[in-house]
């Protein structure tokens, strides 16, 4: 795979090609073609792209200027098929370094400025008398000095991490805390304990710890750190403080009367960004939905192709000069299928789940917001009391000194942190669909050289037996 | 029925009786052209010899159809649709093609022609019309007879119908064919006339025959054999291949849907609206890709239902031989125990019970006249039935002949033929491979490019 692409991409195939005649213009190597070469690569297609879909007939030429001694069958097989491909008006020097070219964009953590490395794994069912119930291993590794040690392994099950999501809502009621997964999923599930659904579970929790411990504030929230650290007994214990049950439920009752006030007296920039929760809210939920619709329309169409093939097997035992050709079709169709399989399992693991993050984020956004709004209601019920009463007018007054502090601070922890949250909403979402690109690309090259390759053995054998025929 | 030698009338010239085993060059030739480009929609050559010495090449087409409404046997108001049929002759010499006919027929007049032809030349696999109604439908896919997609299919079929008539070494030169062609008004009159509906073997004889036949040629029995396992394995396939579709077009129609939703959402995006509303105009064009995909796969799914209803014309030939080997067998038997009576009566012993024989043994014996009167009946009788036999045997081996001859020639046909239908099935899989491909990169272009993230913020 070392050809140049074209359309629009000649862009980057600036920077990038004299990387690639430096070094090996080969697809392996294509994928470090992006941050690692001091941002050279990352930065221009950013900044100078010109706009995509004309074909720039140099970058053509430039399959002649690389070193191709890889995959030159390839090129053979392009050429040659160039005849009998009539209906593309496209060149059928088809780009097939798309790859390449996707990568380039794709971002890796910058791995120098992480110092607390989490993981969740190793599900293990608990049965008791009372319940049964899973727990997932924590390992956490950090070179952070508040840690008393570099490395902690804890058990944790689902009730903990409500916990913990609980502790650092109270924390920090108007920042973005990341969602938990489900507690139930309503429909098709039979059994909780079901082996897809604690897997995803365990990649969602894991996202879940690793994303406060991304996050400048709440990465050194002393909850989470307990959380992380704290042995089982030690750990318990701790949950038991902190205000009860019944003092959370007061304050929601009063929350909910105080919100509505609230909205009334949103300032502006908060309402573009109600504005905005409530659109994306909506269109997350829809795309979730198609894109577990996409998810189960696939699967059956992949039911019905396995079944395609064997059938030119069967064909092929009663006939004797179609046999080959039958087996050989029957050969690509599965592997078609394989490929098909392929980008299955990568649709599921790169998009669903990051939609699905997204979902419950959205409804996470909109219990900020509510929060938030509560918070400025609280203000503003003291200050109408200040401007009725008449009565307490100092110790309103410094009430309200302390709320006007709260809400300030309230607001600037909101908007510091929506900032942040669309930045890594805006890349993850580039990056899955990305993904899906790259996967979907990946799985047509694949077909494509699986019946290229028929292709040719049909018209080797007919050159044969021509040339068979005329001695 | 015995048919081996073809009626002088209803050919242009007298054909040889045994065609195809001094092959013709002329017609070889062309032969080979016409089973390659059977498949093209553009009209495609024929032959016909006149006196065998020039050679006239013809192109037949069908190249309309018309939805009409008239009047049927019950004089109620059908609607039916009606296809052109233009024959153009053309010069060996300079190329040019000249209009000598054109005609509209309806479906039911080529199933007419059909019938006489499977009548008069049972030793030839003769090609299947299009089918009458649509089957191994998809959900897209109506089995409308009307509708417009089903009909452009099916005037695809029926010229690839004509074409493989008319360049058919012997049914080409057949004169209904002829009139087929040439002679709108009439035609179905001078058909009847022919009184081809009467020289039609019986559903049940045939079936009799099927069963009760003791010594058929090997080979037919294997080729019994291979054309039911043809058309058992290509329905199954065809089956198959819709349900794929089916599912196919699921996937591609669901996708469409994030295109609206991609729209709607670039609205409140900065930096990632263009991306958004490319992503979903990606989504409309992938969405509506699927149209052409299917459609081209059923001229495929065509192809191969055409060998599916070959299978049944090589069936047709089987039953034939079957019926005649039969009607040989009984008439063998029949001679057999004709000329044991008369031994017995000429001898006097009784060996098979009759009877006349228990008749006569209880009532008293006949008289010598009246016996050899009896004897003189039988060995007439006798005589004739061994003519009969050695014509029977000749027409026999005659009809095992031609038809094995031309079963080679449609084996190397069903060979060429459904190679290249795989093939075309290759390659239409690679034009959409390559379009996806092309539509992935096109439009995700800007979102991979105009938008390029700048980095997460970490602290």
């Amino acid at each position: 795979m070392g050809k140049l692409g074209e359309a629009g991409l000649a862009a980057t195939a600036g920077p990038a090609r004299t990387l690639g005649m430096e070094g090996e213009c080969r697809a392996s190597q294509a994928r470090s073609w992006g941050l690692p070469a001091g941002g050279a690569g990352g930065d221009s297609p950013g900044g100078d792209a010109p706009l995509p879909g004309s074909i720039s007939s140099s970058s053509l030429l430039q399959a002649e200027v690389l070193d191709l001694d890889e995959d030159e069958d390839d090129l053979e097989v392009f050429s040659k098929d160039a005849s009998l491909m009539d209906m593309n008006s496209f060149s059928p020097l088809m780009p097939t370094s798309p790859l390449s070219m996707i990568n380039q964009v794709k971002f890796e953590d910058e791995p120098d400025l992480k110092d607390l490395f989490i993981t969740v794994d190793e599900p293990e069912s608990h049965v008791t008398t009372i319940e049964t119930f899973i727990t997932y291993r924590i390992i956490t590794k950090t070179s952070r000095g508040e840690f008393d040690s570099s490395e902690f392994e804890v058990r944790r099950r689902y009730q903990d991490f409500l916990w913990l999501k609980e502790k650092l809502e109270e924390a920090h009621p108007t920042l973005i805390i990341p969602p938990l997964p489900e507690k139930f999923i309503v429909k098709g599930m039979v059994e909780r304990f079901n082996d897809d659904f604690i897997e995803t579970r365990r990649k969602a929790l894991h996202k879940f710890l690793n994303r406060i411990a991304d996050h400048p504030t709440l990465t050194f929230n002393e909850d989470f750190k307990i959380f992380l650290t704290a042995q089982a007994s030690e750990f318990s214990s701790h949950k038991k403080q902190g205000p009860g049950l019944l003092s959370r439920m007061g304050q929601s009752v009063r929350a909910v009367a105080l919100s509505m006030r609230g909205v009334k007296s949103r300032p502006e920039e908060f309402m573009e960004m109600n504005n905005f929760i409530e659109i994306f809210s909506q269109k997350i939920n829809l795309i979730d939905k198609i894109s577990q619709r996409i998810y189960k329309e696939e699967r059956e169409y992949l039911d019905e192709m396995k079944e395609y093939g064997p059938i030119h097997i069967l064909w092929s035992a009663s006939e004797e000069d179609l046999a080959d050709t039958l087996k050989s079709v029957a050969s690509c169709i599965d592997k078609c299928c394989k490929a098909t399989e392929k980008r299955m399992s990568g649709f599921s693991e790169a998009l669903l789940p990051v939609v699905h993050e997204y979902v419950l984020y959205s409804e996470m956004l909109m219990a900020v917001m509510k929060r938030r709004d509560q918070i400025q209601a609280e203000l503003d019920s003291k200050v109408e009391a200040l401007t009725s009463k008449k009565a307490d007018t100092d110790l309103l007054t410094e009430e309200i000194g302390k709320l006007e502090d709260k809400v300030e601070c309230a607001n600037n922890a909101l908007k510091a942190d929506w900032e942040r949250w669309k930045q890594n909403m805006q890349n993850d979402i580039k990056s899955a669909f990305t993904n899906m690109a790259e996967e979907n690309i990946l799985y047509y090259e694949q077909c494509l050289a699986t019946w290229e390759s028929f292709l040719t053995s049909q018209t080797d054998l007919h050159l044969e037996e021509a040339s068979e025929d005329k001695l | 029925m015995e048919q081996a030698a073809p009626d002088p009338e209803r050919l242009w010239q007298p054909a040889p009786l045994e065609p195809l085993s001094h092959p013709d060059a002329g017609l070889e030739s062309m032969v080979g052209e016409e089973t390659k480009g059977a498949r093209d929609e553009g009209p495609g050559d024929g032959t016909m010899t006149e006196n065998n010495f020039s050679l006239k090449k013809i192109e037949i087409s069908v190249s309309e159809a018309e939805k009409r409404t008239g009047r049927n046997a019950m004089n109620m108001q059908e609607t039916y649709t009606a296809y052109l049929i233009e024959t153009r002759s053309v010069e060996h010499n300079d190329g040019q093609s000249v209009l000598t006919d054109s005609l509209w027929r309806r479906y039911s007049e080529f199933e007419l022609l059909r019938n006489y032809l499977l009548v008069y030349y049972p030793h030839i696999v003769v090609p299947p019309l299009p089918e009458k109604r649509a089957e191994f439908v998809w959900h897209k896919l109506s089995a409308d007879n009307m509708d417009p997609d089903f009909v452009e299919r099916r005037r695809i079929g029926l010229e690839n119908f004509l074409l493989r008539v008319a360049s058919h070494p012997i049914l080409c030169r057949d004169k209904i064919f002829y009139l087929f062609l040439t002679q709108e008004g009439n035609w179905k009159e001078t058909v009847n006339e022919t009184g081809f509906q009467l020289k039609a073997d019986s559903r049940l004889k045939a079936l009799n025959a099927t069963f009760r036949v003791k010594n058929p040629d090997k080979r037919f029995i294997e080729l019994k054999h291979y054309s039911d396992e043809l058309q058992s394995v290509i329905s199954h396939l065809l089956r198959v291949r819709a349900r794929v579709a089916d599912r196919l077009y699921g996937v591609y129609k669901v996708h469409g849907n994030y295109g609206r939703v991609f729209s709607e959402w670039s609205a409140i995006e900065k930096e990632m609206g263009d991306g958004l509303q490319s992503a979903g105009h990606h989504m409309d064009v992938y969405a509506s890709s699927i149209d052409d995909i299917l459609e081209d796969e059923e001229h495929y799914a065509d192809q191969l239902k055409e060998y599916l209803f070959y299978a049944e014309a090589l069936r047709a030939v089987c039953r034939k031989h079957e019926l005649m080997q039969y009607d040989l067998e009984m008439a063998a038997q029949d001679l057999a125990s004709k000329k044991q009576q008369c031994e017995e009566l000429a001898t006097g012993t009784v060996r098979t019970f009759s009877l006349k024989g228990m008749t006569t043994k209880l009532f008293g014996q006949e008289t010598p006249e009246q016996r050899e009167a009896r004897i003189k009946m039988l060995e007439e009788q006798i005589k004739e039935g061994e003519q009969q036999l050695k014509s029977k045997n000749l027409e026999g081996r005659e009809f095992v002949r031609n038809a094995w001859a031309d079963i080679e020639r449609f084996k190397e046909q069903k060979n060429h033929d459904l190679k290249e239908a795989l093939i075309s099935y290759a390659v239409m899989q690679i034009s959409m491979c390559k379009k996806a491909i092309w539509d992935v990169l096109k439009d995700c272009a800007v979102l991979f490019f105009f938008c390029a993230p700048s980095g997460r913020k970490k602290s």
